[in-house]
């Protein structure tokens, strides 16, 4: 295997214009990367697939000087590189777009492109300067953006499309794009590619981090699959299949889709009216919304992130007070003047998965059985005694990670010390522990590995054929689509329609998250 | 992703602090040998001032009471995630407590109870005097490190003008209260010990000593076993967790900054039941502001701060014997031993972890 590559890396010079060889990476005894080679050729699409935690992000760092490699090459044009820092890496021509991106919402478009190319001790020469490279740049990709604009001012799509001129205009020929359509609509996504093809048509050579398998599909030329720290398989895109990529990425057979039988609705268990919700700006972030969510039925809430899911989900978990209408929740009239916490709402067997395990689900300093108890501490999981049991505890938390299949199984372990998939199973073996009548589910698969998001799904069947009722909010549309019986659009705070399950497409949800109703319906 | 193999329990719990601990005195002895002194002398002498000498433990044992009280209410307050600068005041303003409940219950009560009752006053003032910035902090959102500093200042001018005023001796000039009546008095130990028969030399060392102890065991419980421990802590690691888990965080950070205060209000009971028998100005002495080193280097745990009391007790007796026995070398040097046990086992506590992580791992394998 060394051998070949230290042939073919000989005459690379025309062939590839990047090329790793042997690139190892630990940090303590964790192995990010392990013996990485990875070959891509100038002008195209490559796209690195695998689940969190697979090591591309590590990867992607050593390539832009973020982290240094213990040990391996990197060839640029065929000659060996040595990238200390990502100036390294921007002057060798690499330019990388984060996942989180990297802009200062308070300044203007132009500003925030001319950061790192100032000029002098006076701005105007590097204004002047910038100015005219972006708007060559927007003209020549067809991707101009208003350079006195405000960055906060703009949509998530655009600001995108500013991180991709910075680092253009540093003249990057490699451009790395880490999960860029995580926060995109399915539309600007579809532009997002199209400006990709642009860019590849003139040379630049982009490397895709993904875990989504029809981005590598749609777009790639050539795709890379990893798997704990190594690369398991190279593959020419036409030349393989979703369902390979799959099995590459786990290392074993999984269902993309689990199977749904038909929802059996019966009471309803939720019935929201004309709520509405006040930001702490005084502008509405939830706009005059009802729904009804029965027993036995799966509500998908789909929207572009934003568009008032956390402040309905957080209403409805009791951790904020509507400020317009109410909700029937099980029998119960909430209203803006009543009382209301999320430990009322626990005890009255409604279930709260958060969008956010790091933020909210989990207190990642405590152990795991303390987080397997975190909001039911007043109940007897704790033991029946005045103080904790923490031999009850201990058990029973043990016999969650059993159930869930969560590994390792230690409920003395940090929460912080398991992976983002056995995280969410902490988070949804405690809130499906009181067989709830109502579950709130926020992004339950977000940085969660494939198999665990099998998991996941046939686990919200599984309650939802119980005769509970769930309320599901993703941004994930194939999420939506597969779990959901009923669909409702938000769209800045409103219900833009609500259609059923078996009706949706990716196409007529992507127009009505933009707002558009009328069109989607017909 | 970046996880460095940790270091063994023993090692991070006992090892560590001890590394720490003996560069902080070999820098000391460094100092001390450009004096002009011998360190291993000047070491000596106060180890036997604080442990062997007649009354020196009981004294080293008297200082550390004041020690584990104020440290029991940094970490308290540190479970939630808050920062308590104000023990000294709480601490100060406790003895109104006991002044309050010895003069009103002192003529009908007996004995036993009235120090009980006095014992609760001083940890009930404490804890007042600690709930004002806690409610600030929790409904107004002023931020807790710089209210209670302010009540600290606050604190002292209270007492220095009801020790000049309303408190002051009759016909006396030095600003300090009416002695405590007989009842209030916490027993000595030696008196206790004499008791049952056994003798030590006369010493401060009262039965606040036991209370501290007690008052440990009682943090211990109420830390890790209680479901309000649960939730201080869940509110001192992730407050939006501890919203999402229906904890209301405004009630525990309040409840917290009490227990808090009710602890440094303890601090009282040794130097004004134990010690003084009277309100003296300013006894608090800067063990409130140690208290935060006591409970940096106790890890927050009762058996560090156990430890760390001690330790900082028998600085405290020793250096008065240092001072004594050399003339080169003032009580300043018990300050920078401190100073330097604070650098070392607080702000450098984990210098020495990767080193020693590596030894041993190198051992191991």
């Amino acid at each position: 295997m060394s051998d070949m590559t230290q042939k073919t890396s000989g005459d690379s010079a025309a062939r590839y214009v990047l090329e790793l060889q042997n690139i190892s990476k630990s940090f303590g005894l964790v192995q990010a990367n392990k013996d990485i080679d990875l070959q891509i050729k100038p002008g195209t699409i490559h796209g690195i697939i695998g689940e969190n935690g697979a090591g591309k992000s590590t990867l992607m760092n050593i390539l832009y000087g973020l982290h240094r490699a213990d040990t391996g090459q990197m060839m640029i044009d065929g000659a060996e590189t040595k990238v200390k820092s990502s100036a390294d890496a921007l002057s060798l021509g690499i330019g990388m777009v984060h996942q989180h991106f990297m802009l200062i919402p308070r300044f203007t478009v132009l500003e925030n492109v001319m950061l790192g190319s100032e000029g002098g001790a006076l701005l105007n020469a590097g204004r002047v300067a910038t100015a005219a490279k972006l708007a060559e740049l927007g003209k020549s990709f067809d991707m101009e953006v208003d350079p006195d604009a405000l960055v906060s001012d703009l949509n998530v799509g655009t600001r995108q499309r500013v991180e991709i001129l910075k680092a253009l205009k540093s003249g990057a020929k490699i451009l790395i794009l880490d999960e860029p359509t995580g926060v995109l609509t399915p539309q600007e996504a579809t532009q997002l590619f199209e400006i990709l093809h642009r860019l590849r048509e003139s040379g630049v050579t982009i490397l895709l981090i993904t875990h989504k398998l029809e981005e590598i599909m749609a777009i790639t030329d050539n795709v890379s699959i990893m798997r704990r720290g190594e690369m398991v398989g190279h593959r020419k895109t036409n030349e393989t299949n979703p369902q390979e990529l799959a099995e590459l990425m786990v290392g074993r057979k999984v269902l993309l889709n689990v199977e749904k039988p038909t929802a059996k609705p019966t009471d309803v268990a939720l019935s929201v009216r004309n709520l509405g919700c006040m930001s702490s700006g005084g502008y509405k972030i939830l706009d005059d919304l009802s729904f009804d969510v029965r027993a036995g039925e799966i509500l998908g809430i789909a929207g572009v992130s934003g568009n008032g899911q956390t402040p309905l989900m957080e209403v409805l978990a009791g951790m904020r007070v509507p400020d317009e209408g109410s909700f029937d929740i099980l029998g119960k009239t909430i209203t803006p003047k009543s009382v209301i916490t999320p430990r009322h709402m626990r005890e009255n067997q409604i279930g709260h998965i958060p969008e956010d395990r790091h933020k909210h689900g989990l207190v990642l300093s405590l152990e795991a059985y303390e987080n397997m108890v975190l909001g039911f501490h007043n109940s007897d999981i704790t033991g029946e005694k005045r103080l904790m049991d923490k031999q009850h505890m201990l058990d029973h938390c043990a016999a969650k990670m059993e159930q869930y299949d969560i590994r390792p199984r230690n409920p003395k372990l940090l929460a912080s010390n398991f992976s983002g998939g056995n995280q969410q199973k902490i988070v949804v073996a405690r809130e499906m522990h009181q067989n709830p009548k109502l579950l709130i589910v926020g992004e339950p698969t977000r940085g969660v590995d494939v198999g665990a998001i099998e998991f996941i799904h046939k686990e919200l069947i599984a309650l939802r054929d119980q005769g509970c009722a769930i309320i599901l909010v993703s941004v994930e549309l194939d999420e939506i689509m597969g779990l959901s019986d009923r669909i409702l659009v938000m769209n800045k705070g409103q219900e833009v329609a609500t259609i059923d399950g078996a009706e949706a497409s990716a196409q007529k949800l992507g127009l009505m998250m933009a707002g558009i109703a009328d069109e989607a319906a017909a | 992703m970046s996880v460095v193999k940790p270091l063994p329990r023993w090692a991070d719990l006992i090892f560590l602090p001890l590394i720490n601990l003996c560069v902080a005195f070999f820098i000391c002895g460094i100092v001390v040998w450009m004096i002009g002194e011998n360190p291993f002398t000047a070491l000596a002498v106060m180890i036997k001032g604080a442990f062997v000498y007649p009354g020196g433990l009981g004294y080293t044992l008297y200082y550390t009471t004041n020690f584990i009280f104020t440290g029991l209410a940094v970490a308290t307050a540190f479970h939630a995630g808050l920062f308590n600068i104000g023990g000294e005041g709480q601490a100060y303003v406790g003895s109104l407590g006991i002044l309050a409940a010895s003069s009103m219950f002192a003529p009908f009560m007996p004995a036993l109870l009235l120090v009980l009752l006095c014992i609760v006053g001083s940890a009930l003032l404490g804890a007042l005097w600690a709930m004002i910035p806690a409610y600030l902090q929790a409904k107004r959102g002023s931020h807790i490190v710089i209210t209670t500093i302010m009540f600290n200042f606050l604190a002292f001018s209270l007492m220095g003008w009801l020790l000049a005023g309303p408190l002051i001796q009759p016909n006396q000039q030095s600003p300090q209260s009416s002695p405590l009546p007989e009842g209030a008095h916490m027993p000595k130990a030696q008196a206790v010990l004499d008791w049952f028969g056994v003798g030590i030399a006369d010493s401060l060392l009262n039965m606040s000593f036991i209370l501290a102890l007690v008052a440990l065991a009682v943090f211990w419980v109420l830390i890790w076993k209680t479901r309000l421990g649960f939730e201080i802590r869940t509110v001192g690691k992730n407050q939006d967790a501890a919203l999402y888990a229906g904890i209301n965080v405004s009630k525990i950070i309040i409840i917290t900054m009490m227990v808090s205060g009710g602890f440094a209000g303890l601090l009282a009971v040794n130097e004004v039941m134990g010690a003084q028998h009277r309100v003296v100005l300013n006894y608090t002495a800067g063990y409130g502001f140690t208290g935060i080193a006591v409970a940096l280097m106790g890890r927050n745990h009762p058996v560090g701060i156990f430890f760390a009391s001690l330790l900082f007790g028998a600085l405290f007796q020793g250096g008065t014997e240092l001072d004594f026995e050399f003339t080169s070398i003032t009580r300043d040097m018990v300050l920078l031993i401190q100073g330097m046990i604070i650098l070392f086992s607080g702000a450098l506590a984990y210098m020495f972890s990767p080193t020693l992580s590596r030894i041993l791992s190198r051992g191991g394998s």
